[in-house]
């Protein structure tokens, strides 16, 4: 049952993450699938394999990645109008807050524990990315060797 | 003086995609690929760009001409980095000659369809709820989550939009969600006020901001990256000044 609410709702978010972002009417769903891969592989590394959250933000944000690639050659657009909605759910939006609420408590060591959450995350979202990234080189290189052979 | 107005059209050409996709959230590689690929496919392949978060040079060293345009508003709508990419593929394969392709930018820049206004804030009413649950809310807190988050995206639009104000628009936004939320929870309409905050500020989070900051840097265009990244600074720091004084409120 949460299995199922999560994925519907991880897509759900992304989707209407993507109409305030208009991205073409045509990848919504494509869009709304990425970003609900890219939850589940974060919330599954996180609760089923207790993965710290480094880890989990890293594969889900190497999902999106791949995913993206692939809608992208498939569908013929820019690789950011996937990837921008889809990142939607694993932007640390939760322990930024509760970083400043502690801070306002006055609780300094709490709030650094949830600012470094958030430094992990994104950190980890962008390496991610970055593989991401050598990936898509890769290919496009293999892809214009084979051509000049 | 043929060649030179060709060369001013492929110029104009090149900047006016530059500016589209830069105004549109797109990343610094691809503005700066896409304008190569026009020139290299219009003939003229010694072309010279620099491109930063608020403006855009292009130059012919060969033709000796160089322009500037400036970018001024940022909007995230990739459905314009989407449709210069088309016309700029169609543009390659020849289906579109350059005239034409200058005629069908202008069209890209006026006239790409948008959503209604009114859809936009009910997205950002889903996204604030279904968010909220998915990290750990509860079924209760589902609605007033949604309502807040409709009303924030509201505030922040319109503040933005209708009375250009930058940055301000966010901490406003954020002050009046976190007064809604500790109003809501009071009223006892809602449990839990962090995850009503959570929920109804994550359209504002300033993700695109973020991750085109990192994708710049890591391309080596350092002083873009760090422009959208003070940007998105900023943005943080304004929703979180926005709830530390709606805290002080109650």
């Amino acid at each position: 049952m949460t299995f199922i609410v999560n994925f519907l709702f991880s897509m759900f978010s992304t989707i209407a993450f993507s109409v305030i972002t208009n991205i073409p009417r045509r990848a919504f769903w494509a869009c709304g699938f990425t970003g609900a891969t890219g939850w589940m592989t974060f919330w599954i590394l996180q609760t089923y394999f207790h993965q710290n959250i480094g880890i989990a933000n890293f594969f889900g944000a190497l999902m999106i990645g791949l995913i993206s690639i692939f809608f992208s050659k498939t569908m013929h657009m820019p690789v950011i109008v996937f990837n921008v909605p889809s990142l939607v759910p694993l932007v640390p939006g939760g322990p930024a807050y509760m970083a400043v609420r502690y801070m306002m408590n006055q609780e300094f060591t709490e709030s650094m524990e949830k600012l470094v959450t958030v430094l992990v995350t994104s950190g980890a979202i962008a390496i991610g990315f970055m593989f991401t990234n050598l990936i898509e080189r890769a290919l496009k290189k293999t892809r214009l060797n084979l051509r000049s052979k | 003086m043929e060649q030179q107005n060709y060369s001013q059209l492929v110029l104009n050409t090149c900047l006016k995609a530059g500016k589209i996709m830069m105004e549109s959230g797109s990343e610094v590689y691809r503005v700066e690929d896409t304008m190569k690929r026009i020139a290299i496919n219009a003939g003229l392949d010694d072309i010279q760009t620099y491109v930063t978060a608020t403006g855009v040079i292009v130059g012919f060293p060969s033709e000796q001409t160089s322009q500037v345009i400036q970018i001024t508003q940022q909007s995230i709508n990739l459905e314009k980095v989407t449709a210069v990419n088309q016309g700029s593929r169609q543009f390659a394969d020849g289906e579109l000659s350059l005239p034409d392709f200058f005629l069908y930018l202008e069209d890209v820049d006026h006239s790409t369809p948008d959503f209604p206004y009114f859809w936009k804030i009910i997205s950002a009413g889903i996204v604030s709820s279904t968010l909220m649950i998915i990290l750990n809310g509860t079924w209760f807190d589902f609605i007033p989550t949604f309502i807040i988050g409709v009303i924030g995206f509201t505030v922040h639009s319109f503040f933005g939009k209708k009375l250009h104000m930058k940055f301000l628009n966010d901490f406003v936004a954020a002050l009046v969600i976190g007064c809604l939320s500790l109003l809501a929870v009071s009223l006892s309409v809602a449990h839990e006020v962090n995850n009503l905050i959570i929920g109804s500020i994550m359209p504002l989070v300033p993700g695109l901001a973020i991750t085109n900051a990192f994708r710049d840097i890591m391309a080596g265009h350092l002083i873009s990256g760090v422009a959208r990244g003070t940007e998105a600074l900023f943005i943080a720091g304004a929703i979180g000044g926005g709830i530390i004084i709606a805290f002080n409120f109650f």
